[in-house]
């Protein structure tokens, strides 16, 4: 009978990310209410030393394989280890977060193993034994119970959403043989081209600042980079300001964009259309600043201004400044 | 080149989704059914490759009768032929059900690329295309924004956490399109009348030799929970409300 409650942990540069934590979490408070272990799998380069770590959050056992053929993600040799050791240990839950590079290797993972999985899901229980999730579909516009009807039953939770848990237990680490030399390799990384801007990317950030339409040119996003940068934040836009050529793709918040949950979400004269708030609408907490009183957006904050951004922003800027001269 | 466009026929982005009343499904009346975005966006740069390199290209859809239209906007577009998988069985099917079918239908023909979405705006699961590579045996490139064909490999830049890769792959593979990969072409009325006389072909599941065995199934639908109302800082003056919003972050919320 398939048994234990199954992760894939995610590490770059030797270095775990903090989502596999909250995947341990997710995993630690299953497997407690099905009496069973939680084991991780950790592939990497250089990375045996960092594995112990995960007992800490929860893991009660973690398989490690070092190997240079893991220094780089790719989908060939990623899939062929997990779904290797998978297929051996037969667990009854496997979950991955629904990062980048989860989302590639578990929907991979649902074809070798030809299993369900539900995916970037933002609650997780155990109803008669089995797994149920839920998840956001029609972009948040309403959500999903999904039961999966076969094992291991698969989930990838989304980033930012699930609490880690402290343990004092130790993990006991384990080295296996991947058996990655026959895999054949149908793909290459050419080439890595890194973000230089020095800011956190919008899937992890904690605090995002966005501007919209009410920005109204490209030249103004000054005001925004500016509170960013006080806050530690990083700058998101809507669709109508990437729509516009103000701001690359790749910051673009909403249902054909970024799917975002930070702690603080900033929306800057953003009206908030249903495919932006889709995006955004698991942030913690929502400010929405717009001189429009009868915007969407502000229906959907914690915390609503209305006026004019280029009057409110600066201010909060500033306001911020003094609280970091003076320490606090 | 041989190029296949899967494509997945969705509520507009615009529908206000209503949950019927028992938690079954959605409330289908009233919906302006589209071709899903992120598909649009594999047709198209599957046209730009077969105007660039010579070939076809075929577009598939798993669905229903009304799915014909999403089918016949590919062909107008330009594609020359379709497949339309309609069997009762796959309505709502899992995605591993649905790569199964896509693949039984893939596997005869020959095929360098096959387009599909990075995810569909409906479902938001973001697997199919990955699995049908599986199921094909041939490798993906997922949440892809630049293709480049050479001979027998292709180049793509995929966006990642803090950058991009330039990953480069031998054919024949699945690319998931990202928007940002192309901005697709608009319809024309003689591409649409053209569109009329392409070949769509239907199948069922028995015809494509496959089994129907769900993986997974949605046993409730959910409305999203309610927002409680927020507050709603007054004031015409930019440095008080400014100073009550920063001290209600800092002192309320606790993110700052």
């Amino acid at each position: 009978m398939a048994k234990g409650v199954w992760l894939v942990a995610e590490q770059r540069d030797g270095a775990f990310r903090k989502v596999s934590f909250e995947v341990a979490g997710a995993a630690r408070k299953l497997a407690d209410e099905l009496g069973e272990e939680v084991c991780a799998i950790l592939l990497g380069h250089d990375i045996e030393g960092i594995a112990g770590e995960l007992g800490k959050y929860g893991v009660d056992r973690v398989y490690v394989a070092d190997d240079v053929a893991f220094e780089q993600y790719t989908t060939d040799v990623y899939s062929a280890a997990v779904a290797k050791l998978i297929k051996e240990n037969n667990p009854s839950i496997l979950l991955l977060a629904a990062s980048v590079q989860g989302k590639d290797l578990s929907s991979r993972l649902v074809g070798i193993l030809a299993t369900g999985m539900a995916s970037d899901c933002v609650d997780l229980k155990i109803v008669d034994g089995s797994l149920v999730a839920t998840r956001p579909v029609f972009a948040g516009k309403c959500y999903a119970e999904v039961t999966i009807l076969t094992t291991p039953q698969m989930a990838s939770l989304r980033p930012n959403l699930f609490p880690t848990v402290e343990n004092e237990k130790a993990a006991e680490v384990v080295k296996f043989d991947p058996a990655i030399d026959a895999v054949e390799l149908k793909t290459k990384v050419l080439e890595i081209q890194k973000d230089t801007s020095g800011r956190v990317d919008l899937t992890e950030a904690d605090i995002i600042v966005s501007g919209g339409r009410g920005m109204k040119g490209p030249e103004n996003y000054n005001v925004i980079e500016e509170l960013a940068d006080a806050l530690g934040a990083t700058v998101g836009a809507s669709r109508a300001a990437v729509d516009a050529g103000w701001r690359p793709q790749s910051d673009q918040v909403g249902q054909t964009g970024k799917i975002v949950s930070p702690n603080l979400y900033v929306a800057c004269g953003i009206s908030g259309a249903i495919q932006h708030l889709a995006g955004m609408s698991s942030s913690k907490c929502i400010v929405a600043i717009n001189k429009d009183p009868d915007a969407p957006i502000l229906g959907k904050a914690d915390y609503g201004i209305v006026d004019d951004l280029f009057k409110v922003v600066p201010e909060v800027t500033k306001e911020l400044k003094k609280l970091l001269e003076r320490g606090e | 080149m041989h190029i296949v466009a899967c494509v997945k026929q969705v509520p507009d982005s615009e529908t206000l989704i209503r949950v019927k009343p028992d938690g079954s499904g959605i409330e289908e009346d009233g919906i302006k059914w589209v071709m899903n975005p992120y598909d649009e966006f594999g047709v198209e740069e599957a046209l730009r490759l077969k105007e660039k390199h010579g070939g076809d290209v075929t577009v598939i859809s798993v669905g229903p009768a009304r799915v014909v239209d999403t089918i016949r906007t590919a062909l107008a577009m330009g594609a020359e032929k379709g497949i339309h998988i309609d069997d009762p069985a796959l309505e709502g099917a899992d995605a591993y059900t649905t790569a199964t079918a896509l693949a039984a239908s893939i596997k005869d023909i020959p095929c360098d690329i096959i387009f599909c979405g990075q995810r569909a705006i409906d479902d938001d699961s973001g697997q199919v295309g990955s699995i049908l590579a599986e199921l094909l045996n041939i490798p993906q490139l997922t949440i892809v924004t630049k293709v480049d064909v050479e001979d027998k490999t292709v180049k793509v830049i995929k966006p990642v956490e803090g950058g991009q890769l330039l990953i480069e792959s031998s054919l024949p593979c699945v690319i998931t399109a990202q928007k940002g990969l192309n901005e697709p072409r608009y319809t024309s009325l003689p591409g649409i009348m053209k569109a009329k006389k392409k070949p769509v072909d239907v199948k069922d599941a028995a015809a494509l030799g496959i089994s129907v065995d769900p993986k997974a199934k949605v046993t409730k639908m959910i409305p999203p929970p309610g927002t409680p109302p927020g507050k709603i800082i007054e004031g015409d003056d930019a440095s008080v409300t400014a100073a009550e919003l920063v001290r209600l972050l800092r002192e309320e919320a606790n993110v700052i």
